[in-house]
């Protein structure tokens, strides 16, 4: 049994439904990285998990007691804020003081627990400022130290480095990563970033109109996606998708004139079905490496370590990633190779994926 | 429990919603209604009178002068306080020395009460000691300032007052419009070639139409409720010449004991504010509803 | 280019010229008003000895002696006691309507933007509305309601109409100023196990310091000047500074006192001005914001 069970949860706002029957279960311990576009209803699910929002129908339990008619304060569960929260009239201690102190916990056992936590993050330093004289990185560690004094069962992250620059992001993502190793718990986390989601999360739940798209490790999440909008939302550049028809022998596919093997991991379509092949950038190269195809290169690029190659395959515009330095030039036709052991294809209409 | 938790808020609202919902909204029903009696002296609701006494009102001569007095207020009121009020918040707003203390001068008017206001200004232009005298001894002998005695000119005397106390509030408002106005489009208006007067025109006057219209909703409605201006600048005279729809309804309600008719008046006064004012709460709402 | 110059100049001194000549006219009155309050009756009246004496020369003798007699002894109707009692009459209605009425908008402004609730924004208009209503329309009626709880002629009296007119005006400010305040904090002291009240007190209010400056100087200048009420409701001891400077002014048996008339004029405009040059930015913005939404 899950220690979070997200149980055919519903939200409507007026007429206006947001979230559509989303069951999940969460193991204690894991990472879950609720990803998708703003309006998805991730914002909305953790909102409801953390009691501000009363859900429309469904359950959410934690360890097994229903939560969802419970109040805030009653669920033993820390949240993170996107703007941070914090209490701009107290001092940093007072405000990770402040969900002890509504707890009525001792005065004595306040400070130790707030030391203690200060110390785990690195901020003892910063005990007796306020809020409005924190750098937007120390301000992040305050609001994750009020989270981390109250020992909740479940931590909650709203989008918490969205509003940190590129560079401070990064380390912040290594930071809480290295800190859910240490401490084991179990985190629930709302972005919408994909690099975010693929390099923090044990399990990512892609969201999209109120539905769960996929719920799987960032592995399956990337190498199996299971439909269309799972496989071009995660990946950057963009997972290509090409019309394609399927060729008659049910082990190759017509993109244009061009012939390309089928994956083995593709189920076999019928003979002339339409469907899209989906072609990973970074699985093109000039080495030779699988199969052949034929592309006019319209744009190139550079970004530093990777050469975006901009090109144009029976007319659809497709995007390549490259090593730096390769020698191309815009406005030539040439043959590329691509890796296709990997590719998926979708259904042209429903956009799943059609696995063996 | 959780429920009844959930209605903490709504109920915190309640003394004041009661509060409201009785003297504003039950206050105004009563007054309907008593405009339909033969109140008198007391409050009675046992004897219809109907439209009557708003037949009455209208047909009254004073109410007449009151409505006339109310046009010329109204109308120089809100045009000064609005021409003043632009006028020094453009001046004021080019890069002007003092502008602290200057600001300071024009709004303190504000902060004072029409009482003290009318007191001063009745002193001012009391003719033999006040600016009439002040200017003939200065050398201008034939200055006569004397409105204020007179019937036809002394509705005047409350405008000059009104306009003064509160043409630095338009000022302020217009103000911090100017100053609000996104620095990106006046730079663009530049490289566009507009300048000086036409960049006024074209580009920072259409952009203070939200103030605009704040300020004639705001200062029509202190003129139709203007009261204690006229009470201590003229008493509602010479006569009853300086005589507005407020001092009519004081007048009939308190002093002649025509209760009906005071309140039918005081209801054709809400009437007036209601098509000021309705339209513009409603678009207010809208907007502020995201 | 010369000319050029000479034009912008010329410009310059132009707008120097309108802006100095409208501080005079908003600066004379109240010079007038002083310096009138300095002066004896001769010399008000330009009698022997001031015969070059207009309301905007300085005072050549000047004395307090009118305000003096305007604070404790000249005739109001038939008492002779100055405006002294008028003075403290208005200071406790002013203290006890402004305490109240700014109390319950903090929390109404506190309900209508934090606590969101299904026709909250109907709730809001109802109550802004009454910002505008001109209160002849009530004056019947809240007579009537005052005789009913017995506060008729009182100043708990005209405690209660103020507070009760105050209200929209006091929900408008804090509701405007919490909506800015961003809601992820309420949010963040509801996980931290802070209830309604908790959270009004220990987060909000203590960041609220700005607003409330701004709602207590409004209600202050609003009861502080209020006439109409006033003269409406109070009997002859609750009487406001207001009604007695009128009364002391427009029903003078005799002579007119030009020099008390102005020395009480400029003692019931004096608190209102000094809170106006204490407070200024935020009288500004109380104005503003009263008129438009924040």
């Amino acid at each position: 049994m899950a220690q979070l069970n997200i149980d055919r949860v519903s939200k409507s706002f007026g007429k206006t439904e947001v979230l559509k029957e989303v069951s999940i279960g969460i193991e204690e311990g894991e990472f879950l990285v609720l990803v998708g576009p703003s309006g998805c209803g991730k914002s909305t699910l953790l909102n409801m998990i953390a009691g501000l929002l009363d859900p429309s129908s469904g359950e959410i339990r934690l360890d097994d007691a229903r939560i969802d008619d419970q109040e805030p304060k009653d669920r033993n569960i820390a949240m993170v804020f996107q703007s941070y929260a914090l209490y701009p009239s107290m001092t940093v201690e007072k405000n990770m003081a402040f969900p002890l102190r509504m707890a009525g916990v001792s005065k004595a056992d306040q400070k130790a627990k707030v030391n203690e936590v200060a110390t785990l993050l690195q901020i003892e330093h910063l005990l007796n400022r306020k809020p409005a004289a924190l750098s937007g990185g120390q301000r992040q560690r305050v609001a994750m130290g009020r989270a981390l004094v109250r020992d909740p069962k479940l931590f909650l992250f709203d989008e918490p480095l969205s509003n940190l620059d590129a560079k401070l992001r990064v380390d912040m993502r290594t930071e809480i990563k290295l800190l859910h190793q240490r401490l084991g718990k179990t985190i629930v986390y709302v972005t919408h970033d994909q690099v975010e989601a693929m390099t923090m999360a044990s399990r990512i739940a892609v969201m999209e109109g109120g539905l769960v798209q996929q719920l799987g490790t960032p592995a399956e999440i990337y190498d199996r996606p299971a439909n269309m909008f799972v496989a071009t939302f995660m990946g950057s550049p963009a997972m290509n998708l090409l019309p394609a028809i399927a060729g008659a022998d049910g082990k190759t596919i017509m993109v244009g004139d061009q012939t390309l093997p089928l994956s083995p991991i593709a189920a076999a379509p019928a003979k002339g079905q339409t469907v899209k092949l989906g072609l990973r950038p970074e699985w093109f190269n000039l080495t030779g490496e699988g199969s052949a195809i034929v592309a006019r290169v319209e744009l190139i690029e550079p970004t530093g370590p990777d050469v975006y190659v901009s090109l144009r395959i029976n007319g659809e515009r497709v995007m390549a990633r490259l090593p730096a330095g390769t020698e191309i030039d815009a406005g030539t036709e040439r043959t590329f190779h691509v890796t296709l052991d990997k590719a998926p294809i979708f259904d042209a209409d429903t956009g799943a994926a059609l696995y063996a | 429990m959780r429920k009844l938790r959930g209605l903490a808020p709504q109920l915190t609202l309640l003394p004041s919603l009661i509060l409201v919902a009785v003297t504003v909204y039950g206050f105004i029903a009563v007054t309907m209604v008593l405009s339909l009696t033969k109140s008198r002296m007391l409050p009675r609701f046992d004897r219809w009178e109907g439209f009557d006494n708003y037949a009455r009102v209208w047909n009254h001569p004073r109410w007449e002068v009151a409505m006339e007095n109310f046009a010329i207020f109204g109308i120089l009121y809100i045009g000064g306080t609005l021409f003043i009020g632009l006028l020094l918040a453009i001046f004021l707003d080019q890069k002007i020395r003092a502008e602290g203390a200057l600001r300071t001068i024009y709004l303190y008017p504000m902060a004072l009460s029409f009482i003290v206001t009318g007191v001063a200004w009745q002193w001012i232009m009391t003719p033999d000691l006040g600016l009439e005298r002040a200017f003939q001894i200065w050398g201008w002998d034939s200055f006569e300032f004397d409105w204020i005695t007179q019937s036809e000119m002394a509705i005047y005397c409350v405008v000059i007052a009104g306009v003064w106390q509160a043409s630095g509030f338009v000022m302020a408002l217009f103000l911090a419009a100017l100053r609000g106005i996104n620095p990106e489009i006046l730079a663009a208006a530049k490289m566009d070639g507009a300048s000086g007067p036409s960049m006024y025109w074209h580009v920072i006057v259409p952009a203070l139409r939200p103030a605009f219209l704040t300020a004639i909703v705001v200062q029509g409605h202190l003129a139709i409720k203007s009261y204690d201006l006229v009470v201590a600048l003229t008493g509602g005279g010479p006569g009853f010449s300086t005589e507005l729809p407020s001092t009519f309804m004081y007048e009939f309600t308190f002093s002649r004991n025509e209760m009906a008719v005071g309140a039918s008046s005081a209801v054709m006064m809400l009437v007036l504010v209601m098509i000021l004012i309705v339209p513009y709460l409603y678009s207010e709402l809208r907007d502020g509803d995201r | 280019m010369a000319t050029a110059r000479n034009r912008a100049s010329f410009e310059r001194g132009f707008v120097y010229l309108v802006l100095l000549l409208s501080a005079a006219f908003f600066l004379m009155p109240l010079i007038a008003m002083i310096f009138t309050s300095l002066k004896s009756m001769p010399e008000i009246t330009g009698a022997a000895g001031f015969e070059n004496n207009t309301i905007l020369t300085p005072p050549k003798e000047p004395s307090v002696a009118a305000w003096g007699a305007a604070w404790s002894s000249a005739c109001i109707a038939v008492a002779c006691e100055g405006l002294r009692s008028y003075f403290w009459n208005s200071v406790l209605m002013v203290v006890f309507a402004v305490a109240i009425s700014v109390m319950l908008g903090a929390v109404n402004g506190y309900v209508l933007s934090k606590w969101r609730f299904r026709g909250d924004n109907i709730v809001f208009g109802m109550l802004l509305f009454g910002c505008f209503i001109p209160f002849q329309i009530v004056l019947i009626p809240m007579a009537r309601l005052l005789g009913i709880l017995d506060i008729a002629g009182t100043i708990p009296g005209l405690v209660f109409v103020h507070v009760c007119y105050g209200i929209p005006f006091t929900t408008l400010f804090f509701r405007n100023f919490y909506v800015t305040i961003p809601d992820e904090l309420v949010k963040a002291a509801r996980i931290d196990g802070a209830g309604f009240w908790s959270i009004f007190f220990l987060i909000l209010l203590p960041i609220s310091t700005p607003i409330f400056v701004v709602a207590i100087i409004w209600q202050f200048t609003g009861v502080w000047n209020d006439f109409l009420f006033g003269a409406s409701f109070a009997g002859a001891d609750a009487r406001p500074l207001m009604v007695a400077l009128n009364n002391l002014v427009n029903t003078s048996t005799g002579t007119k006192t030009y020099n008390i008339d102005m020395a009480g004029a400029m003692i019931a405009a004096l608190p209102t001005m000094l809170v106006y040059i204490v407070g200024g930015r935020y009288f500004v913005r109380g104005l503003t914001s009263g008129a438009v939404k924040g």
